[in-house]
């Protein structure tokens, strides 16, 4: 479980997150909205443990430690695994090792098939990231995430940058990463499958797309680093295409935001 | 003797010559004679075998065409087992062959400077390495320079010719002895790389604290060959300053130097690489990853382009660890119309973000920053044989330990 509780961040002297809670439970997938500079990715990098994002109040729960101040390294080794919007490019890396890397000792992990299942093979011996499209950026971090295997999956905008084609894939393979695909021969019910889930997944996503590939327990509305209460996400999407974040989250948050004005 | 004495009558008006790089170094003070001996490089301590498999050379000459060993002054083992390629002791092709002197001091000049001068006029010996017209080398062929006198000034003529067709290639490697300390080494290369043949020329340097090293070579690229020239030197020394000289000389002829290089501190590194473009569709590339942790690397590129329709690149990209100094000189120089030449050079420090980006993967700081240095001295090289590339892999990886 992911629980965080009051949280406080600063970045660059700047407040950027306030008194935000969050709680994913095991088998959850959340997703968080809000628009452009509200805090979303700050508060994804601030879980993975990016020390420029500085905690000043409140502290982060991952199954039953407190990860306030862990290194991102350690982090990652108790089951955290993110999916970055624009990560670097690192020259001489090959894709190949870095996957690798991304299995640690886990030796069972084949990178070709792995590879194979999000269309990227033929990528596996060029520099990690080295001229990749916004897609294939995507696929390889999926690639990655994919030999990971964390329990906890913070996904930055998974589908921006993506073409139809490639989103298809990219849905699929993140419902698999949560353990939402169905096997609908399995000698287990849907019903068992599905309280059966562990992985827990926190999505950004601006357009929901992702929502006709994974099902969200739940969702939240991120604004000028202030949460809004937790909803059903199809809710929080009709209601910021309607009336736009400032009044959904007005709506959502309701009694709360009456008091401030 | 052949033309030999118009070289040493050269040679002597450069004695105090100074060279253009590097600091200057007093001759005099070291010995030009050591007494000769045969190696058995299978017969070595385990430490130095160790230090010459470091250097590429491999003892067992399983995976080699031919093997030339020279300790000190004199030539300790020559043997050749592909068809096709001759390895000859210099000194020895100098008294049998009257080819050798269409090669001899022909691209590297005799007076170019003291080390030239010294060369010629205490010549100690070399190889001849010459792959027949249309001969293929499966297994390359390795050349070892070794030192274990203290004090010495080893003076090395290398000749190295790629007939019409021919594909060779060469690693060398210049080991000292683990017990020297002080000592010079002065080698002159020079490359004769014929219509549609293709060399490459791997250097591996593995030398001791107190050693000066001065490399003088020179190449020249008939149409439609390829020379492959790459540098390794990853261990201290106390200086090295080498800019080989390439002319391209025919139509579609090419040229790719690489170079990568650790910087420990007290060493100093002043290595370039000089490509003259003189034929339609040349095409020459100069590439050089270096890192300093505290010794001074200057890491100079001089293109010249002198023909339209020639491409040149060259990229040098710096690192500073731990201290030092990292100074990238690229130049370019374009003499006429139609010419595309770029460079490109960065000297900076490891980005923070490429370490927590791996740190996200599970990797801790110390290994996240290892496997970011492996990756930025991991330089693709179009051409080399994947045997090759282990080797130089294998300097890579052996030095990664004490860069970190």
């Amino acid at each position: 479980m992911l629980l965080i509780e009051d949280l406080q961040v600063e970045l660059a002297g700047k407040i950027i997150l306030r008194h935000i809670d969050m709680e994913i439970k095991p088998g959850e997938t959340h997703v968080l909205f809000g628009p452009n500079g509200s805090g979303k990715t700050s508060l994804l990098m601030t879980i993975m443990g990016y020390p420029q994002y500085r905690v000043l109040a409140g502290r982060i729960m991952f199954k039953g430690v407190d990860i306030t101040h862990l290194p991102i390294n350690e982090r990652a080794k108790l089951g955290i695994g993110m999916s970055f919007q624009r990560p670097p490019t690192i020259r001489g890396l090959k894709t190949r090792q870095m996957v690798s890397i991304c299995a640690g000792e886990r030796k069972d992990v084949d990178v070709e098939a792995l590879a194979r299942a999000v269309n990227f093979y033929d990528f596996l011996d060029r520099d990690v990231n080295d001229g990749f499209s916004g897609g294939e950026i995507k696929r390889c971090e999926l690639l990655q995430l994919m030999a990971q295997d964390p329990d906890l999956f913070l996904f930055d905008e998974p589908e921006s940058g993506v073409d139809l084609e490639n989103m298809e894939l990219i849905g699929r393979t993140i419902a698999k990463l949560l353990g939402q695909s169905i096997t609908p021969k399995s000698e287990k019910s849907l019903i068992q499958q599905k309280r059966e889930r562990t992985k827990m997944g926190l999505i950004i996503t601006h357009t929901g797309h992702i929502l006709d590939y994974v099902s969200a327990t739940k969702g939240q509305v991120l604004f000028e680093g202030v949460m809004s209460c937790v909803e059903n996400p199809r809710e929080i999407l009709r209601c910021i295409r309607e009336v736009g974040y400032e009044e959904c989250v007005r709506c959502i948050i309701g009694n709360n935001s009456e008091k401030k004005h | 003797m052949h033309n030999r004495e118009q070289f040493r009558e050269k040679a002597l008006k450069a004695i105090d010559k100074k060279a253009a790089f590097g600091e200057d170094i007093d001759l005099r003070s070291f010995e030009k004679w050591a007494e000769p001996e045969n190696l058995d490089i299978c017969a070595l301590p385990e430490i130095e075998r160790e230090l010459l498999a470091m250097a590429g050379i491999d003892v067992t000459e399983k995976e080699r065409g031919g093997t030339f060993i020279q300790k000190n002054t004199s030539v300790a083992h020559c043997s050749v087992k592909q068809e096709g390629i001759e390895v000859i002791p210099l000194k020895q092709a100098l008294e049998r062959y009257d080819w050798i002197w269409d090669y001899y001091w022909k691209v590297v000049q005799v007076d170019a400077d003291k080390y030239t001068a010294s060369a010629e006029l205490d010549l100690h010996d070399g190889y001849v390495i010459r792959a027949l017209p249309g001969s293929k080398t499966i297994y390359p062929i390795q050349a070892c320079m070794f030192m274990d006198r203290e004090n010495l000034q080893q003076n090395v003529h290398n000749i190295i010719i790629a007939e019409e067709d021919s594909e060779l290639h060469v690693i060398t490697g210049c080991v000292t002895s683990h017990r020297m300390k002080r000592g010079i080494h002065v080698g002159i290369s020079e490359f004769f790389v014929k219509k549609k043949a293709k060399l490459s020329f791997t250097m591996i340097h593995n030398w001791a604290e107190e050693m000066h090293v001065r490399p003088r070579s020179g190449a020249i690229v008939e149409e439609g060959g390829l020379f492959l020239n790459n540098y390794v030197c990853m261990k201290p020394v106390q200086s090295i300053q080498m800019y080989p000289t390439t002319h391209l000389m025919g139509a579609g002829a090419i040229a790719r130097f690489y170079s990568i290089i650790v910087g420990s501190p007290g060493s100093v590194y002043d290595v370039g690489g000089r490509i003259f473009l003189n034929a339609p569709g040349n095409r020459a590339e100069i590439v050089s990853r270096a890192i300093t942790n505290g010794g001074t690397i200057i890491a100079r590129g001089h293109l010249i382009g002198k023909s339209p329709e020639i491409k040149a690149h060259l990229e040098c990209r710096g690192l500073i660890l731990n201290g030092g100094i990292m100074n990238a000189i690229p130049e370019l120089e374009g003499h006429i119309d139609g010419v595309e030449m770029s460079h490109e050079a960065a000297v900076g420090k490891i980005a923070q973000e490429e370490i927590f980006y791996l740190m996200a993967r599970g990797l801790n700081e110390e290994d996240a920053t290892s496997t970011i240095v492996r990756g930025f001295l991991n330089v693709d090289i179009p051409g080399l044989p994947p045997q090759l590339k282990a080797e130089i892999d294998k300097a890579i990886e052996e030095s990664n330990k004490d860069v970190m």
